[in-house]
């Protein structure tokens, strides 16, 4: 066909400035893929986020718009009321809930945090007989299922007389006796004291220092991220907890946040702006918590996938 | 002077030997001590209270094999708690597997912002058990609840969920596919391992989408699948909270949501037969035990570790 201009041909090199069609085809093939793969991510992430919006949502309904007909996604007035009267509804102490929940939660990531780095570091760069076997039965622990232990558990702090408090929940902790979770932190904090070079022990030893100095003043404050991370996961692990606090707590004013919200529901079954408004505030702490912390739970995740 | 400083050497090397030695002892001290307490003991002591009658107020009396002929033969709730539990587990680990790995594939698509997507994917995981179990209450209530407004909206039919005997575990099922975010984080991890430069080649050599993930992604996958495998397993087995939450000590409606666990914890808790519950416990772990030993024998077909040659 006879042209004026000149027009570049597929594939050869375009004049400056005009992209060819060959380019302009791919670019807006890229274009085309770019976005479907924004409208699948947005797509499901809609539909997986749903129950979390509509929790969070639902509590700021009231009864009537809950189960209304055309669906309410947006309540005409935002109840914060309702956080109000979770607040203040005798059956379901949240505040005082919430101390329980936070100091159990607490107490079990020190715990952690001081049995787990110390047999973690005995691991890793110390030297004594046996020390393999028994890293490997720490790992083999992860693999026990919590029912085979705790039933002679509740036994054992039955005749200690501990039933009733939060001492049977948080002392196994102290001893990283927390099955499953205790040899995953001490495997985690292992891999990281072993990456630590070996001429800082021997410079430390040169200098005359001790064995728990050098864990204490060097050691520790080297794989502070990974100290970051057991504590993090220590901490949303228990947070979670049902059965443990079930079984050792009978007195309601004990009740951490997740046992709290199960016998609120048993009282009010139906009342689901205040239930949904409960629910939301036992999860608030946590998300905030993932928000302030977010590389490290990737990190935790990561790792706990690609070593086992 | 040199042999003379030869013994001293050896005996300096050995007592800072002993001193790391003791060290090292005194440092895994408190894990031991767990260890013997909290898991060795008590592993020990169920074993020993599923041969007795043990009460908790006196002290256990020896049955023999009377607690585990009784759970075979005698009650009823046995294996309507087997039935239920392998009903889940069966269905729940596949499901969640493959629902947690689409999660993963889809995450990881190269698009802009997706650790947005990826926090948000997670988040659901966060919340505590009973918080996602009460939503999923108010989601799947029969009459009035989102999920069957939407399905009678498009005219499919909206079964009765947590208060249908035939939908109750289905139900529970559906429950815990919403807390894939971890396995789906985990998948993530290893998917992102994979050198980009191996499905470059596939592509090169003419494999499509599917046959880049069959053959290339998930032999290179398959340990993180076995892993998240067996968590899944030992998991589902040992499913609680949801199930009490949902169903109550007596596994309502009509004992279709009665997990193997809530019925140990009934007997241990409100029947007060630590020696049956143990027994329980003892079958549970036993079937754990198997299911992972046969997950990984059967590994070694399909789970592909980097440097092996596999035959074609």
């Amino acid at each position: 066909m006879a042209r004026v201009t000149p027009t570049p041909v597929e594939g050869e090199r375009p004049i400056a400035g005009a992209p060819s069609r060959a380019v302009r085809k791919t670019n807006v093939r890229r274009l085309l893929v770019s976005l479907g793969r924004h409208l699948l991510l947005i797509a499901v992430a809609v539909v997986f986020m749903g129950p979390f919006y509509w929790m969070l949502i639902s509590g700021l309904k009231t009864m009537d718009e809950i189960f209304a007909t055309p669906i309410v996604w947006w309540p005409k007035h935002l109840q914060w009321s309702n956080i109000g009267d979770v607040l203040n509804y005798p059956g379901f102490p949240f505040l005082h809930y919430l101390w329980n929940s936070t100091f159990y939660s607490g107490s079990v990531t020190v715990g952690a945090l001081f049995s787990c780095s110390a047999a973690g570091y005995a691991f890793a760069r110390l030297r004594f007989p046996g020390r393999d076997l028994l890293f490997g039965i720490a790992l083999a622990t992860l693999m026990v299922p919590f029912i085979v232990i705790f039933i002679p558990t509740y036994v054992l702090f039955k005749n200690l007389h501990m039933i009733g408090s939060y001492l049977p929940l948080i002392l196994p902790s102290f001893v990283a006796g927390k099955v499953g979770t205790s040899g995953l932190f001490i495997f985690m904090l292992r891999q990281f004291f072993m990456g630590l070079p070996w001429e800082l022990t021997e410079a430390a030893k040169v200098d005359g220092a001790g064995e728990w100095r050098i864990f204490w003043q060097i050691m520790l404050p080297l794989v502070r991220s990974a100290l970051i991370v057991v504590a993090i996961f220590s901490f949303v692990w228990t947070w979670q907890e049902f059965l443990g606090p079930l079984i050792y707590l009978p007195d309601a004013s004990q009740y951490p946040l997740t046992l709290g919200l199960f016998a609120f529901r048993a009282q009010r079954t139906t009342d689901w702006p205040l239930l949904m408004a409960a629910a939301s505030l036992t999860t608030v702490p946590l998300v905030v918590l993932f928000f302030l912390t977010q590389k490290y739970f990737v990190k935790g995740i990561t790792m706990t996938g690609l070593k086992g | 002077m040199a042999v003379m400083a030869q013994p001293m050497k050896r005996r300096r090397w050995s007592v800072m030997r002993r001193r790391e030695a003791i060290a090292g002892y005194l440092f895994i001290l408190p894990w031991l001590i767990g260890l013997i307490v909290f898991t060795a003991y008590p592993i020990l002591a169920t074993v020993y209270f599923s041969f007795t009658d043990y009460n908790i107020i006196q002290p256990p009396h020896w049955v023999g094999l009377s607690n585990y002929t009784t759970m075979f033969t005698a009650d009823t709730d046995f294996w309507n708690g087997v039935g239920n539990s392998l009903y889940y587990a069966l269905i729940s680990v596949p499901l969640g597997l493959a629902f947690s790995l689409g999660l993963a594939l889809v995450l990881n698509l190269r698009a802009r912002g997706v650790g947005v997507y990826r926090a948000l994917f997670y988040l659901p995981a966060l919340a505590p058990s009973i918080v996602a179990t009460v939503v999923f209450l108010m989601l799947l209530d029969p009459q009035n609840g989102l999920v069957n407004v939407l399905l009678r909206a498009v005219g499919l039919p909206a079964p009765g969920w947590f208060e249908d005997p035939s939908w109750s575990k289905p139900a529970l099922i559906i429950l815990s596919l919403w807390g894939a975010g971890t396995a789906a984080l985990i998948f993530l991890a290893g998917l992102q391992e994979i050198p980009q430069a191996l499905i470059e080649a596939a592509t090169i050599d003419g494999a499509g989408a599917w046959s880049r993930f069959w053959n290339v992604t998930l032999p290179l996958l398959s340990p993180v699948v076995l892993f998240n495998l067996v968590m899944g397993v030992i998991w589902s087995f040992q499913v609680f909270d949801q199930a009490i939450t949902v169903g109550g000590t007596t596994g309502d409606p009509l004992g279709s949501t009665l997990m193997f666990m809530v019925m140990i914890y009934n007997n241990a808790f409100r029947y007060f037969s630590m020696g049956y519950a143990s027994a329980l416990s003892v079958v549970l772990v036993l079937a754990i035990l198997v299911v992972t030993a046969v997950i990984f024998r059967t590994s070694r077909l399909w789970v592909f570790y980097e440097g092996q040659q596999r035959d074609a």
